[in-house]
């Protein structure tokens, strides 16, 4: 039950980071021509921003299923990533269906706080953590799309940049305290930016709204990352190597 | 059937699925040191490429084409600053809101 509680008490203020910007797709999503209903609930069974925005773009202007599915697939493939890395943090005996529940809510932020645990991810944290992020994102999204119209369309703008901003808060800390963490933050924007203005490589970022370059430049940054930290390691073998010899 | 709960319906699907088939599937601990390194460099990565260049472009008005504005980039600044200094991910997220919208108001004032 402790662990249960730490997770509420973590998952808090991704929650009421989440109120501004599922305001914003609520508010959106009305003006498509969405009700209030139908936008909560996209909201509850996707969990996902960038996803659920590209999503009510393509069924607003009347895409075929396919093309959604592809575009939903390529934007979200990063949560295949975040749970393959989640899948290495829980326990191996957990039975399947409490993975299948914490699956709905590996979302870039809920997933950012849990890898970050120094130990194994238990369900109860889990659970705790994803459930105020959960109401947070759906009842936010109910606010904006009935308080549609209140507010100016300028307004309606800025508040698009909370999300980025709750990425910038969870990353640069670590990227403070770690020199590797803040190689893996440059490498990944650096690249994110050469696939959108780069000629040639910014067609990664004109197709499937933009989840090909992402998911690219996040591969590359952490395999690069990752490489660095092999050959050093063996160097560090083959040092020792000498002065044992 | 209606087209649009169709479209919900799928696009829950494939969100779920991608979700669910590693965490669901994957039991075995990974051994390979560099696979491990690679998983732990993966929310950061991930978290960079989305925010970068993409924020600069965040705070063009409901409807308009994304564009870079003035807004974005001062308040992504502040944003990189506060969060420098340790500030929480809701104070950080609210700050800038404000800045940005700050802006939009002074900048018509001050040109």
């Amino acid at each position: 039950m402790n662990e249960f509680v730490r997770g509420i008490k973590r998952g808090l203020p991704i929650c009421l980071g989440y109120i501004p910007v599922s305001f914003t797709f609520g508010l959106i999503a009305v003006k498509m021509g969405f009700s209030p209903l139908q936008a909560t609930v996209i909201s509850l069974t996707n969990m996902a921003s960038a996803g659920q925005f590209a999503g009510i773009r393509l069924i607003e202007g009347g895409a075929p299923y396919i093309e959604l599915v592809i575009t939903t697939f390529v934007i979200n493939l990063r949560y295949f990533l975040m749970s393959l890395s989640l899948s290495q943090k829980v326990a191996p005996d957990m039975p399947f269906y409490k993975r299948a529940v914490m699956a709905y809510c590996i979302t870039d932020e809920v997933f950012a706080l849990a890898a970050m645990e120094p130990e194994e991810v238990s369900f109860p944290f889990f659970g705790g953590l994803m459930i105020t992020p959960i109401l947070g994102w759906t009842s936010g999204t109910l606010l904006g799309a009935v308080a549609s119209g209140l507010l100016s369309l300028m307004v309606q703008g800025c508040m698009g940049i909370a999300l980025y901003c709750m990425f910038i808060a969870i990353i640069i800390p670590p990227a403070r305290k770690s020199r590797k963490v803040a190689l893996a933050v440059v490498v990944a924007a650096f690249l994110s930016c050469l696939f959108k203005y780069v000629p040639g490589l910014n067609m990664l970022s004109k197709v499937g709204g933009g989840g090909w370059a992402i998911i690219t430049a996040a591969i590359l940054g952490a395999a690069i990352c990752a490489s660095i930290k092999e050959v050093k390691r063996r160097h560090k073998a083959a040092a020792a190597e000498r002065s044992v010899a | 059937m209606n087209y649009v709960i169709v479209c919900m319906f799928l696009m829950f699907l494939t969100t779920y699925l991608i979700r669910v088939i590693p965490i669901g599937f994957v039991r075995k601990k990974m051994e390979n040191l560099w696979i491990q390194d690679f998983i732990y460099y993966i929310p950061f990565s991930v978290l960079s490429a989305m925010t970068f260049p993409d924020v600069l472009y965040s705070t063009t008005a409901t409807g308009a084409e994304p564009h870079i504005s003035v807004s974005a980039v001062v308040a992504t600044a502040v944003a990189i600053i506060m969060a420098w200094r340790k500030r929480g991910l809701v104070e950080v997220a609210i700050v800038a809101v404000l800045v940005a919208i700050a802006v939009e108001l002074l900048l018509p004032v001050i040109f």
